[in-house]
Parts: C-alpha cells; structure tokens; sequence
C-alpha cells in the first residue's frame, strides 16, 4: 500500500495521469478531438451558465435529488448496520447514466456537434444517450453487442422509440468491450460532427475526469441527505464497480473522510478461479486498453480476455483508472460477488423492501448482506443503488429457470 | 543540436547511420523512384504460410516490409486486418514469436527495413526496455504503436532510442499545424502519414487531398513520408506515390490471403504464390513514379 496522501480528490494531473494508471492512449487522429474535448469541457466547469442549465434539467428533467432510503426491513432482516440506500433507480431512465449523460450533452452542443454516438453494455447508457438525444434534437447512434442485445431486449427496444439506431456489434464476445472498438472506430471516421459520448469513467483523458464530476452529484447528495437523517457522515459506502461511474460518483465525495470505509463490487461471476468473471482489480494486471493504462483482464501476452457477468453492465475486462488508483492507494477496498451472490441479493432486496435492483445494484447489495451482519446496529451503511432491476427480469427469469 | 533553435525542420534527431530505413530512403532517391511499403500480420494464414509471403515480398519490389503485431482489440483497424489478426491468434501468436519469425528471416535478407506495427499493450506486457533489446537483437528497424501518441510516447521511445530502433510516428488529417512540430521533433526514420480519418481498409482519399497532405507536411520536416490507408489498387499506389516517398499498402494485401483461407480454414495452395503477384503489380505502378 502507498503511503497515505493529504487529499484523495485532487485527481488527474494535465496529461490525465492518475499516478500510473489513466492517460490518452489514443491513435493520432483522435489525439485533437480529445484535446478539444479537454478545452470545452474546461470552459463549461467555469461558465456559471453551464451549471444553470444543468441543475435545471437535473431538477425538471431527471428527478433530482434521488431520495436517500432508509431500508428498514433489510436492516431488521440482516441484524447488524443500518442500511441506507440511495435511489439512483428513481432518475429518470433508470438508473444514474442519466446524470453523466445531460452534462456531456450540453458539453457536446457548446462544442457544436450534431451527431451523437455511445456505447453500451446492459442498455442503461444507450437509454440515457438516446434520451438527451431526443430531449435535445440530435442524432444518436448506439453500438451494443450482439449479446447484450439479446439479454437485454427491451431496453433496445426503448431505444429504437427514442429514435436512436441500434447497431449490433459481432465481433469478439459482442458485448461492451468490442462495442467500445466499434464506438472508437466510428468516431475516428466521423471526427468533424460527432460527439462520443462515453458511459463509464473510463477511456482518454478527459472522460475520466469528467465523467466523475458528472457522477459526483450522488455523493454529494448522499452526505447532505445522511446529515439531514442521522446528523452524521455513512461509516460504510458500496457500490457496484465495472468500468465504475456509479461508484466513483458515490465514492469520491467521501474519499478524504478517513472514518469512511469505502468498497468497490467486482462482479464475480461464476468464481475468482473458474476463469469466468469480470473482476479487473481482483484478477487482472495493468495494461493499455480503450485510451487509458489501467487494470485489465489480459493474458501472459498482453491479449485481452473476455469477462463474464450475468450483468451485462459489468461485463467488461477494465475498470475506470481512478479505480485504479484508488486501489493502488489503498483507499478504497475492492470486493467481488459472484453471479450466484448477486441474484440471491436481487431477490431478496425485491421481496423486504419492494425494490427490483439491477443486476448491477445487485452485486452492491450482495456485499451490503455479506458485511452488515458484522457490525453494530449503529454502523451505517449507504449503498448505491445504481438502477432499476425491470430491465433485466427476463435475464432472472432465465438463471432461475422461470418461463415467462 | 535543437532543431527548433538552428530554425531546421523537425525530425532526424538521431543519428541514422548504418540504419536499414536511412539506406533504403537514400537508394529510392538515388534512383530516382517512390518506395512500397507492404503490411502483412504476423502468422496470418499460419506460421509456414506467413513466413513464405515474407520472405518472397523483397524479390517482388516489397522496399519496407510492416508486420503486424496482433492484438484483441485492434481500435483503428478494419475489418480485413481485424479478421487478419483474428486468424494469427488462432496460432496463439505471441510478440516473442514475432520477433523469432524476423530474426529468421534476418538469416537471409540484411537489406530490407522491417517494421512492427500493432497496439502498445502487447509490448507494455512484455516490457518496453526488454521488447526494444530484443527487437534490436532480431533486426528491427522501426517501430509504430498505433495507440501510443507524442503524448504517450516516451515510456517507450527512450529504451527504443537506446536500441537505435526507430519511432515512426503517424500524422492524420486532424493534426494541425500547430501540433505537427510537436509530432515531427520526435519523429525520425520517416513520417507514416494517415490519409484518411478512419480506419484502416476502408475509405480511399483522393490524389488532390493527398497532394495537399504531402504539401502541408513538407513545409514541416525533411523526413521521407510514406502515405497509407485506403490505397487498394495499382493505380491507386501509383497515384499516391506521386506525391509522396512511399505507398503503404495493407488491408489490400491483407484481403488476398483472407481469401486464400476458406472457412474450415483450409489454406489455398498457390496462396504464396497471389500474395506475391499482387505486390509486384503494386510495385510495378509505385516504381514507376517519382515526385
């Protein structure tokens, strides 16, 4: 573990370096597209205009602020910490995708781009792109993997209805990873009008900055509404992690809070040593992939393997590279639960507290029943709950055996 | 010596002395003809298959050879040379095997400059200080890293300067004159200019758009340029190579041995054989050409 640092929150330095992970690996003809990227999105952090237009449309548009839940019957059920839950599920969309994706919006208009492309694992980010598309008149294209298309139906569906085009992507294991190749491969060839949208709080500098910032609004939010209820900061914060922007939203508000134990959810899948699973920090080493050095599923030659997650959104053999630093800092811990974990977690978080979690969401609440039954019922405990969990009954349906 | 203080143009900052790429940009000049670079993906239909294309493409007017290193995720490649480097990791090729397939193809051929070409994670993973020695050892003359620019750059270039390998650098239709000069100060060998915003083996530019390219970088460097990306045909390399130092072709190449592969993967007998009569028609059209 590195030694312990005056703040946690001074992010990236000007190349978009966290310590060793991050940067902008990215072929030359991208480099002055994220470079103008870095400017504009550098403007905007300073014009108050910016931020008025995007508290409005928070506040109108999305829902906000989320409510913070106390979940009472999880809480009795478990018989340790007291469970918070904050309810990202309840923005508009479903889930917190929408908070990144009206900010990138309105970046991506100050810049005059009329095309919009995005890429996406479980459909929750192409149904947020594809949202602020329409809200906003702009041509959106979405690439998704083959797979994930088909686990994933209705939320293709909700994007077809939003007037997005759909491409499916084949390649590969056709799920988020290779539909980020495909995102990159159209932007590369469409650079004078289209804005890539990324999803997750990773890829070139400056999307992992400014996908945090984007998300930040959870955590800040959390630590006002937990003063409000309990007059006090969570001691406890989870969240899901695949490429990480839900948790680094939640995560980041509290980093230099010493008294704040914060853990990241791997997700799993069928087990740490059966090979199949998506867990970039707890079973993979650093690389260069998707414009940034960070923890990757790879092999002894550098080729990138395959992860696997019954959550489609997690299913990704990298992770965000301030996750990565954080790990490497060792101020955040990063868990892991099993595809297994996750569904047993769906079912109960549905069944005491009336709330259907994404899979996602799922794996946070996993860990939340793995850890509250160690502490003391005045330990608190604010997990994440990322998105809804509608979107994926067909994929539960299936791994129980139900015909629907 | 500084470039930008002398007021010199950018690029060959380092001594390029008895280096295959210097020597072979020198005998284009002297005789008065535009070079063809040629791109093949290493192991790609299968080792013997790859090392029989390779070893014939200097007799056939091949004057730089790129071998491509594969990689999983090739995000600036098309669909022929995604599926080429698909077919190579079928063969669970290896960066170590690539530099074995050059060090014996070294054994017979001292002349022409080979360059690997691929992503950087393939060679982060083997150690950029040990890949830029042992690529050194195997007769590497140059090395492009796709998603490794300026920026990024130096990790590698210093242990690849120290192993007198060099960095070849691509400029795109993006890069602007304000950030060439940045570029060129790195640059040495020659220039690998990106004709196209796309990826590989796709759109085509225009002769007129290359010309201006060429123009526009000319009034930055004294490097050789070579323009790749889109050039598919004979007459096409012809056309490019009027306008700069040398043609790269690739994905054209490329298509030729993916057609010589059928889908249980059985190799087309006289496929050496094609694969070699379609660069010499390549060479035929940029050897006649000089701008």
């Amino acid at each position: 573990m590195a030694e312990a640092l005056n703040t946690y929150r001074g992010g990236a330095d000007e190349n978009g370096h966290f310590g060793l992970f991050g940067g902008r690996y990215v072929a030359e003809t991208l480099m002055p597209l994220i470079l103008d990227l870095e400017k504009a999105y550098d403007a905007a952090k300073n014009d108050p205009a910016f931020h008025a237009q995007l508290t409005d449309l928070h506040t109108h548009y999305a829902g906000r602020p989320s409510p913070l839940y106390f979940a009472e019957r999880l809480t009795a059920h478990l018989g340790g910490a007291k469970i918070y839950l904050k309810r990202e599920e309840l923005n508009h969309t479903g889930s917190h995708k929408i908070n990144n994706c009206l900010g990138q919006i309105l970046v991506a208009m100050r810049m005059g781009k009329t095309r919009i492309i995005a890429e996406t694992g479980a459909g929750s980010h192409g149904v947020a792109t594809a949202t602020v598309c329409a809200r906003f008149g702009l041509k959106c294209v979405v690439y998704m993997g083959a797979k994930d298309m088909e686990r994933q139906k209705p939320n293709v569906f909700r994007m077809q209805l939003l007037g997005a085009e759909v491409r499916p992507v084949e390649k590969g294991a056709a799920t988020l990873k290779d539909a980020l190749n495909e995102a990159l491969r159209d932007w590369v060839a469409n650079v004078n009008d289209t804005y890539y949208l990324i999803g997750t709080c990773a890829g070139p500098h400056p999307y992992p900055t400014m996908v945090r910032d984007f998300q930040c609004i959870i955590g800040d939010e959390v630590r006002t509404q937990l003063q409000a209820a309990e007059g006090r900061l969570p001691d406890s914060v989870v969240a899901a992690v695949g490429g990480g922007s839900n948790a680094i939203g939640i995560f980041h508000p509290f980093l230099d809070d010493p008294t704040v134990k914060i853990y990241g959810v791997e997700a799993e899948g069928h087990g740490a040593n059966s090979g199949a699973h998506a867990m970039s920090i707890g079973g993979g080493s650093p690389g260069v992939l998707h414009g940034n050095r960070t923890y990757l599923l790879q092999d002894e030659n550098g080729q990138i393997k395959d992860a696997h997650s019954i959550s489609a959104g997690l299913d990704y053999p990298g992770i965000g590279p301030e996750h990565a630093w954080l790990h490497f800092q060792g101020r955040v811990q990063y868990v892991s639960a099993t595809d297994k974990e996750a569904l047993a977690a769906f079912q109960l978080c549905s069944k005491l507290e009336g709330i259907l979690p994404a899979l996602e969401s799922a794996h946070a609440m996993a860990y939340v029943e793995k850890l509250a039954p160690t502490l003391p019922a005045d330990h608190i405990i604010v997990a994440n709950l990322s998105g809804r969990g509608d979107k994926d009954v067909f994929t539960v349906a299936d791994a129980l055996g139900a015909k629907l | 010596m500084n470039p930008a203080k002398t007021g010199a143009k950018m690029g060959a900052t380092i001594d390029t002395s008895g280096n295959r790429i210097a020597a072979r940009f020198a005998h284009l000049k002297k005789h008065k003809r535009a070079g063809l670079v040629t791109f093949i993906m290493a192991n790609d239909p299968t080792p013997g298959t790859f090392m029989d294309i390779l070893e014939g493409l200097p007799s056939v007017g091949a004057d730089i050879i790129e071998i491509g290193v594969p990689f999983s995720d090739p995000m600036a490649d098309g669909p022929s040379i995604q599926a080429a480097g698909q077919r190579a990791l079928k063969h669970n090729t290896s960066l170590r095997d690539v530099l074995a397939a050059v060090t014996a193809f070294r054994r017979n051929e001292i002349d022409t400059p080979i360059i690997l070409m691929g992503y950087y994670n393939p060679i982060y993973r083997y150690g950029a200080q040990e890949f830029a020695q042992d690529a050194a050892a195997a007769g590497v003359d140059g090395v492009i890293v796709v998603d490794l620019p300026p920026e990024e750059s130096e990790e590698l270039h210093v242990h690849l300067r120290a192993n007198d390998i060099h960095m070849i650098f691509l400029t795109a239709p993006t890069s602007s004159d304000a950030r060439l000069p940045d570029i060129l100060r790195r640059a040495s060998g020659f220039i690998y200019h990106v004709a196209i915003t796309g990826i590989t083996g796709t759109a085509s530019a225009s002769e007129e758009v290359v010309k201006a390219a060429t123009a526009r970088l000319r009034r930055h460097t004294d490097l050789p340029l070579a323009v790749g990306f889109g050039i598919k045909t004979p007459e096409q390399a012809k056309a490019i190579a009027a306008h700069c130092d040398a043609a790269v072709v690739g994905s054209a190449i490329v298509d030729v041995i993916g057609k010589g592969v059928n889908v249980e993967g059985k190799i087309d007998p006289g496929l050496t054989t094609k694969v070699l009569e379609f660069v010499k028609s390549l060479a035929v059209g940029v050897h006649g050409t000089w701008p």
